[in-house]
């Protein structure tokens, strides 16, 4: 159970912005009338969106915005790890898988580079405010492994190296594509996939090519259901 | 090998367009129509009759859960998706719901109309944002063009919301998963009530795997028997495979379930990193379940009862190899820490117990630790097991006694060499 705290410096006020007011609505009318504390978590995380990170006004008015006591919303902060309780780098937070299938493939490499280029110790700002690092849970990227996630996406297959080349992407502001740093596609195979070569899947064939063969098994069903319909009243007589 | 022919996840690497024109291409939202009009019953028999078992990790039929949802209740039904995909090893749904979304989408609406259930939610874990987007936009096309929706061409009105949480893994256990969705801490509930008893909102609910519920419409469409023709009885179907750590290349691939292990690593994954007789161990299933030494895995099959007999189980079919290279002891030392890091906190066997189990497992791995030592961390996790709410008590422990029951005598040798250099350095 991970223990964490509000940021002691913070800011007087937070307001959704217009458009993120109307998102907000929208999103607490999907939930059952009178269900709109499920809109929780989502409405919190467009504040941290808005504000980079999540700061004790911004649990107070969406605790307001839902009704809500503030002790719910803070616990709902305090409790799911990806609200950033204190504020992170200005240009990127990295954050780094650790768990064992990274770690196996080389995460603590990455994580030697953070600690080296961006500060000892996770959760805290680089010197010119522009970068922070922590080590996450697993990020479900593991065939994919090691991984670090940045706001909404992941880069993939990493080495020191190339994890290197993505931080000073950052810095110039042109990061390199996210996804895998080894060149393939996804979770495919390198060097290329082992399965879904058959052409026969994509030309369009498979659209009622299932009909017949359901057809078939109507038919055998119904026939099965008759002789059962046939048979009984003549093993009562 | 399973045939092209026969996998279900056709866009499974995104190679295609993952939008409705392109799933209906591969035969997606192909005449749902017509087994939406063979009824409820029709449709969780022949779930039950497929042999479908759980992809999220306990393998419980899925047909038979479905039948638990009351027929007749004044409440609405609810089905729950679990996209809380954070078991390490696991990453099979970001791959259904980033490239073959409409596979879920079409899922949730038969699985939903044969529980007779018109509202589906979708739990998709926080950091899946990307993920998030493309089955936000496949359920908005599924809204626009009226296969979802009031007054849909299904004649079932169906609402879809997709939902997420904000990283905790222990959200993908059921009752926190509904915690978390009526906007609370994720901490499991008591059962009973079960779920389908008393679920979301007071109301009968099911929750489902991405898996199980994404593999539905084709197992409709090609039948029971078809889905119970691959792999063995009571282990049938296709499956998600997720291949990582030390082999050559890691993926994701879908195949006949009880493959070999061996076949499986090297015909996708280019086999075990220096070779076969380079392997150590594999954890068979995500990290909960324990790991199975290199001379089980000789004959291994990957289904859930070859599993089980080895006291390992499937589980998401997320395959972490380890070779020889590996600090076997580390390795868990990071397990033990990732369940120490996501304990609910509710109940105090498990809330002590991991952070013990983690501290013991630093001071093995760093040999400082007293040969005493081992049987008191087994004993931990004996007090842990079976005296927890939920079952994160019994994924946080079994991969640490599994460890214990195939790698004591490296412990001891680690320990045996620190208190060698010990006594170097005393007599120098």
């Amino acid at each position: 159970m991970a223990v964490r705290r509000l940021h002691p410096d913070q800011p007087a006020s937070f307001a959704f912005t217009p458009e993120n007011l109307a998102w907000a609505k929208a999103r607490i009318a999907q939930y059952p009338e009178g269900k709109q504390a499920s809109a929780v978590i989502p409405l919190l995380w467009r504040a941290q969106e808005q504000e980079g990170w999540t700061t004790e006004p911004a649990i107070r008015a969406v605790a307001d915005t839902l009704g809500m006591a503030y002790i719910r919303v803070y616990e709902i902060a305090t409790f799911y790890t990806m609200y950033q309780l204190s504020p992170v780098g200005k240009k990127a937070h990295f954050q780094v898988c650790g768990t064992t299938p990274c770690m196996l493939r080389g995460a603590e490499g990455i994580i030697e580079v953070c600690r080296a280029r961006i500060h000892h110790d996770p959760h805290h700002l680089s010197a010119d405010g522009a970068f922070s690092w922590e080590e996450v849970e697993c990020i479900g990227a593991c065939a994919n492994a090691p991984v670090v996630q940045i706001l909404k996406d992941v880069w993939e297959d990493l080495t020191p190296e190339s994890f290197a080349k993505v931080l000073d992407g950052f810095a110039a502001g042109k990061p390199p594509a996210p996804g895998s740093q080894a060149g393939r596609t996804a979770s495919s195979p390198v060097g290329g996939a082992t399965t879904l070569t058959d052409a026969k899947l994509y030309d369009g064939t498979a659209v009622g090519g299932w009909q017949k063969s359901f057809a078939d098994r109507e038919k055998a069903a119904a026939e099965a259901a008759a002789k059962a319909a046939a048979a009984a009243p003549a093993a009562k007589s | 090998m399973l045939a092209d022919k026969d996998r279900i996840f056709t866009n499974i690497y995104g190679f295609h367009d993952w939008r409705l024109a392109g799933a209906r291409k591969r035969g997606l939202w192909d005449d749902t129509k017509r087994l939406i009009d063979k009824g409820h019953d029709w449709i969780i028999n022949e779930i039950k009759a497929s042999g479908l078992r759980g992809r999220g990790g306990a393998g419980f039929p899925t047909g038979l859960k479905w039948s638990f949802m009351p027929k007749n209740d004044s409440r609405p039904s609810y089905l729950v998706v679990n996209a809380d995909e954070s078991e390490p090893g696991s990453c099979k749904d970001r791959e259904i719901m980033r490239h073959d979304p409409h596979h879920l989408v079409e899922g949730c609406l038969i699985a939903s109309y044969a529980m007779r259930a018109h509202t589906c939610f979708i739990y998709v874990r926080g950091e899946f944002i990307r993920e998030r987007e493309h089955l936000e936009a496949a359920v908005k096309e599924a809204y626009d063009a009226k296969l979802i929706g009031k007054n849909n061409i299904h004649g079932w009105d169906f609402d879809l919301v997709v939902h997420h949480g904000a990283g905790a893994y222990i959200c993908g256990e059921e009752t926190a998963l509904l915690e978390s969705l009526e906007g609370k801490k994720g901490q499991p509930r008591l059962k009973p009530p079960f779920p389908a008893n008393s679920g979301l909102y007071g109301a009968p609910t099911t929750v489902n795997n991405v898996e199980s519920i994404a593999v539905v419409p084709t197992i409709l469409r090609r039948g029971s028997a078809w889905f119970s023709g691959i792999g063995r009885p009571n282990n049938t179907g296709t499956k998600l495979f997720q291949i990582s750590g030390h082999v050559n290349k890691p993926c994701v691939v879908e195949e006949a379930m009880s493959i070999p292990l061996r076949e499986l690593l090297e015909k996708h994954a280019g086999g075990v990193r220096g070779g076969w007789d380079n392997l150590l161990a594999v954890i068979p299933g995500g990290s909960s379940m324990p790991c199975i030494a290199a001379t089980d895995c000789q004959e291994l099959l990957m289904d859930f009862d070859s599993m089980s007999a080895l006291k390992s189980g499937l589980g998401t079919a997320a395959v972490i190899v380890m070779d020889k290279s590996t600090d076997i002891i580390k390795a868990f030392s990071r397990i033990a820490y990732f369940y120490k890091h996501e304990s609910c906190g509710q109940c105090t066997p498990c809330r002590e117990g991991v952070a013990w189990i983690w501290r013991l497992m630093e001071r093995m791995a760093r040999g400082e630790a007293e040969k005493s030592e081992i049987d008191l961390l087994f004993s931990v996790t004996k007090q842990v097991e079976g005296h927890t709410i939920c079952a994160f008590g019994e994924g946080a422990v079994w991969p640490i006694q599994g460890f214990l029951r195939n790698f004591r005598p490296a412990i001891e040798q680690r320990i045996d060499e620190r208190i060698a250099a010990e006594a170097r350095q005393a007599a120098e």
